[in-house]
């Protein structure tokens, strides 16, 4: 009878006889495996969205052609799966000879956004957010001061007493956010655009913090466009479908103007305050400009040498 | 490489000098639909796009569209002798009363032939100018705005940078300033973005 006392919860033979340390132990480990779960459940989450070739992927700069067409052809089969669009990823090369830069004439432009709209339609932008590389600034005339600017005016334009200041990336010739990237996501391409690996880039946003300009965005969610708005024309390094957690930037519209084409914002611009080119060309327009227009860079005062001039007229 | 760029460039200077030469004392005239274009090694054209040419005026005859029937000017100006004294449109008895002026102190025969039936337009020095080169017209007075325009810095455009890839199409000065209002209009921007940055009111997370 002293030995049926002793074990009194022990229903299958063979077993060895559980006690309370036995029983807090299962209970420790039981709660450390749901924590643990619990703790990795973003990273599986994250996974799912995650192909293994996507994380094995290496950096641009570093793929082989077949791997860049592996590449491509892997991102629009995920745009064809996920948005039901058949678009294509293109990958136009730096041009030799050329370097880009861009003029913007103060006198001229009206704040009407129509920059930023393009911009927004064109590079496959959020819809929610009405996201744009472009911020138009609604400035106070007689001196160049941001504080007083307005970046979100709603009424008619041009107002009196007002000139707009569109800003986007300057692509810096000295570019403090390329320096801050910790893992090269970034960099300078040979005609000056300076450009995002979206696969590489871990989203630390430390380029974001650099930017004197405030040109760089973070993709704080997936972009939601509707089907029938996305820009099919895409380019890899440009306008292509961000995921979600990566920075993005102004890359001049480069899957555009590397074939040659003006920039979206340029082609939206109905007043013709925007001049693009390539600087080096001494028969462009953007050379004539920067040559005969009295043009000013903003914040020169940092050393950033940007690419894009802004000028008045009188 | 070099050779090919050299013959290039060589043409460009024959082309030039030759342009100079056939203008001479009517480089004032010189018609801007007809622009060299900045590039030497252009291939593809810059096109200006053409306004609308000017019909006449609408009468209040309806046609079976309901549209008002335009009478040609010539209609009128052909068989009344020009008043060149009458200098606004609010002086007129009928036809163009209720047209808005606010050009600076231009008056309708600043820039209208009355000796043409004002079937053109007259330029400064009084030759006519026919409707379609009224971009020489403007140039008279607007000087830095149309050598800007020359050079890509005025005027809205679209296609290629480069015009060794593609042509281009520009706006003409009239598809933004009416000649008789000629201030760029007022109207509402495209909407503000609605960012982090932006006020609650934007639907912003600031204050």
């Amino acid at each position: 009878m002293s030995e049926d006392t002793s074990f009194p919860n022990l229903p299958i033979l063979g077993q060895e006889p559980t006690g309370r340390r036995g029983f807090l132990k299962a209970c420790g480990a039981t709660l450390g495996l749901a924590a643990w779960a619990t703790a990795m459940k973003p990273l599986t989450e994250w996974a799912q969205d995650v192909s293994v070739d996507e994380f094995l992927q290496k950096h641009y700069r570093e793929l082989t052609s077949d791997q860049k067409r592996a590449v491509f052809q892997r991102l629009e089969a995920d745009c064809r799966k996920k948005h039901g669009v058949d678009v294509t990823i293109s990958d136009p090369q730096a041009i030799p000879g050329v370097q880009f830069a861009y003029a913007l004439n103060l006198s001229v432009c009206i704040g009407c956004r129509k920059c930023a709209e393009a911009c927004h339609i064109e590079n496959n932008h959020d819809r929610a957010t009405n996201n744009s590389y472009i911020r138009v600034f609604e400035m106070e005339m007689g001196g160049i001061d941001f504080e007083k600017g307005n970046a979100t005016y709603d009424h008619p334009v041009p107002q009196p007493g007002k000139f707009y200041m569109p800003v986007q990336c300057q692509q810096c010739e000295n570019p403090p956010c390329v320096s801050a990237c910790p893992i090269e996501a970034t960099w300078q391409e040979d005609d000056g655009v300076v450009v995002v690996d979206y696969n590489w880039c871990i989203g630390c946003r430390y380029c974001e913090a650099a930017c004197p300009y405030h040109a760089r965005r973070f993709n704080w969610e997936t972009p939601q466009i509707p089907a029938e708005e996305i820009n099919p024309d895409q380019g890899y390094l440009s306008n292509r479908i961000r995921p979600q957690g990566v920075m993005e930037k102004c890359t001049f519209c480069l899957h555009r103007t590397r074939e040659g084409k003006m920039p979206a914002c340029l082609e939206a611009c109905p007043t013709g305050a925007r001049v693009f080119g390539n600087i080096l060309d001494p028969n462009s327009e953007i050379r004539w400009v920067v040559e005969n227009k009295r043009t000013f860079v903003l914040k020169e005062e940092l050393g950033t040498k940007p690419r894009f001039y802004y000028f008045f007229d009188k | 490489m070099v050779s090919w760029l050299d013959s290039i460039g060589w043409i460009a200077a024959a082309l030039a000098l030759s342009l100079i030469s056939l203008c001479g004392c009517e480089r004032s005239r010189a018609e801007p639909q007809r622009l060299a274009t900045s590039t030497s090694a252009a291939t593809f054209p810059v096109e200006i796009r053409q306004p609308p040419l000017p019909q006449g005026v609408a009468t209040s005859v309806v046609d079976s569209h309901g549209l008002p029937v335009q009478l040609k000017c010539i209609a009128c100006h052909d068989v009344r002798p020009a008043n060149v004294d009458t200098s606004l449109p609010s002086q007129l008895d009928e036809f163009h009363q209720g047209m808005q002026i606010a050009h600076g102190k231009l008056t309708c025969v600043s820039c209208h032939q009355a000796s043409d039936g004002y079937a053109s337009l007259k330029l400064a020095d009084g030759r006519s100018l026919p409707f379609a080169e009224s971009m020489t017209l403007c140039a008279q007075c607007h000087g830095t705005q149309f050598r800007d325009y020359e050079h890509g810095a005025h005027g809205g455009m679209t296609g290629y940078w480069d015009l060794t890839r593609g042509g281009r199409t520009r706006n003409h000065c009239l598809h933004c300033h009416d000649p008789h209002q000629p201030k760029y209009p007022t109207f509402t921007p495209a909407a503000a973005p609605r960012d982090r940055f932006a006020p609650a009111t934007f639907g912003g997370m600031h204050e």
